[in-house]
């Protein structure tokens, strides 16, 4: 039996189509999944992610635990209240996951990870926890929302305690608040502002239905990866895994190889990766024909076969667009292996789309 | 519940077919098939003129979830296809047994008409599936 999320009644009233989502029984649309993602890219969403793990770490090494446990540093987290995304590694410099670790105080750490690696992330993150002096401690009792869109902050602002609402709003991209069990950080997976808040149940429910009372649109699944997708970001387990590397996943940039003597686990597999030159690179693809590119279908380009790791209809676009894994000198154009099709597409940069705008030459 | 409209037949595949004035039959999706593929965004056809034999893949219906494979409920000619779906593959979302019908085929033997279930037995059939 999958798990349920506090909100789970609400869904099933709401006339969700349900779908089991890494061990969860979760929302996949309302009724329509693409008049959700325009919603988020227009005005307002609202996400249940309560699916999602959260895991305190506090104590005296905390910050030591996380500079050894995280390709990017937390030491660049100077202030309470900071946060970044970072891979956590194993030895080989493959992902054991991704995440966002944010400092609440000076031996006090929040840490989300994904719903689907939650076992393998809470033994890797005890087990890397032994020489150190923390307590590694997950949050089960909390449930999260993501609220999301150009409109999302300022409509969901008043539902906010007064205390933290001035703060909330004016606090920047990766940056939180908290006032007791609430935390409010600026954070998403959409490509657009708003908030991601975690809340106890019961504080919870209520702010959903607040939500949707306001005219914030109940989310799903499936709209929150194809924003996702438009937005370039990677999708854990699809786009990359304990088989590559930050490296060919297009996440060099969360690697903090500065300063050279800090030995986070897999630095070493990662450093003779970058010396050798990585085989490979994570692109953009733009379809030219039309089809829809699906995940694990063959790229061709002129270096030599990829794959495509997420693919899939983008709504903003009105297009097939994808993240792919292709040779590193791979540039230009490319074929799509789509059934027993060739179809032609384009190698871009993402993010395709980033607060409402095409970024890429559609 | 998903509506059933009495003036078709239906496969065991969720698709329905209906012999109409001109011989030929028009071939679609049931409401009960496109609720559960979710939002259409592409239809890839089949050639005119193919040759299609009871059962055989004849067109790929995209939705935004994943692929899936349409099979012919009948052999026959494929006369026409619906090129309203090309820039409108919500169509069939929107109107599964009207304008969101996929193609008209001439029928190679009707008798294989005659095998389908009418409204009352694909309910049924829907009844017990989901039971």
């Amino acid at each position: 039996m999958p798990d349920k999320t506090p909100l789970y009644a609400r869904h099933v009233e709401a006339g969700a189509r349900m779908v089991d989502f890494g061990g969860w029984d979760m929302p996949l649309h309302y009724g329509s999944q693409i008049d959700e993602h325009h919603a988020v890219r227009e005005a307002a969403g609202i996400f249940d992610v309560s699916h999602m793990t959260v895991v305190d770490v506090t104590g005296q090494d905390a910050e030591g635990y996380l500079r050894r446990l995280l390709a990017n540093d937390v030491a660049k987290l100077d202030l309470p209240g900071k946060g970044l995304y970072s891979c956590m590694l194993n030895e080989a410099g493959g992902v054991i996951d991704d995440l966002i670790v944010y400092r609440r105080d000076a031996d006090d750490y929040r840490v989300v990870v994904n719903a689907a690696t939650r076992v393998q992330d809470l033994d890797w993150m005890t087990a890397v926890a032994a020489d150190f002096a923390v307590v590694v401690r997950e949050r089960a009792a909390f449930m999260m929302l993501a609220i999301q869109g150009p409109k999302a902050t300022a409509q969901a602002a008043p539902l906010l305690p007064a205390v933290l609402r001035q703060t909330a709003l004016e606090q920047a991209p990766f940056t939180c608040c908290s006032d007791g069990d609430w935390f409010v950080a600026r954070t998403g997976y959409t490509g657009e502002d708003g908030w991601e808040i975690v809340v106890d149940v019961d504080t919870g429910r209520r702010l959903w239905d607040q939500a949707c009372a306001a005219g914030i649109r109940p989310c799903g699944l499936g709209a929150r990866d194809t924003l996702r997708l438009e937005a370039g970001l990677a999708l854990y387990g699809q786009d990359m895994d304990q088989l590559t590397s930050p490296l060919v996943s297009a996440l060099g940039w969360t690697v903090a190889w500065d300063p050279a003597g800090r030995t986070f686990i897999g630095r070493a597999a990662l450093e003779q990766q970058r010396e050798q030159g990585p085989e490979a690179k994570l692109i953009g693809l733009m379809l030219e024909d039309r089809g829809i590119m699906r995940h694990g279908q063959r790229v061709l380009t002129g270096s030599g076969d990829g794959a495509v790791t997420s693919g899939g209809f983008s709504p903003t676009m009105q297009r097939s667009i994808a993240l792919a894994r292709v040779p590193a000198d791979a540039v230009g154009t490319c074929q799509v292996q789509i059934r027993n099709a060739s179809c032609d597409a384009r190698i871009v940069c993402p993010p395709f789309v980033r607060h409402g705008r095409i970024l890429v030459d559609n | 519940m998903s509506e059933v409209p009495g003036d078709r037949k239906y496969s065991r595949e969720h698709e329905w077919v209906r012999l109409q004035d001109d011989g030929l039959v028009m071939i679609g999706l049931t409401d009960h098939a496109q609720e559960a593929l979710g939002e259409l965004v592409y239809v890839e056809q089949a050639e005119d003129g193919a040759t299609l034999a009871k059962g055989d893949a004849c067109i790929v219906v995209e939705s935004v979830k994943a692929a899936s494979d349409v099979y012919a409920p009948i052999g026959g000619v494929l006369a026409e296809v619906n090129d309203a779906l090309t820039d409108e593959p919500e169509l069939v979302n929107q109107s599964p047994y009207e304008e969101g019908w996929l193609v008209r085929i001439e029928p190679s033997d009707p008798v294989e008409l005659d095998e389908l279930m009418d409204a009352d037995a694909y309910s049924q059939f829907l009844a017990e599936s989901a039971g």
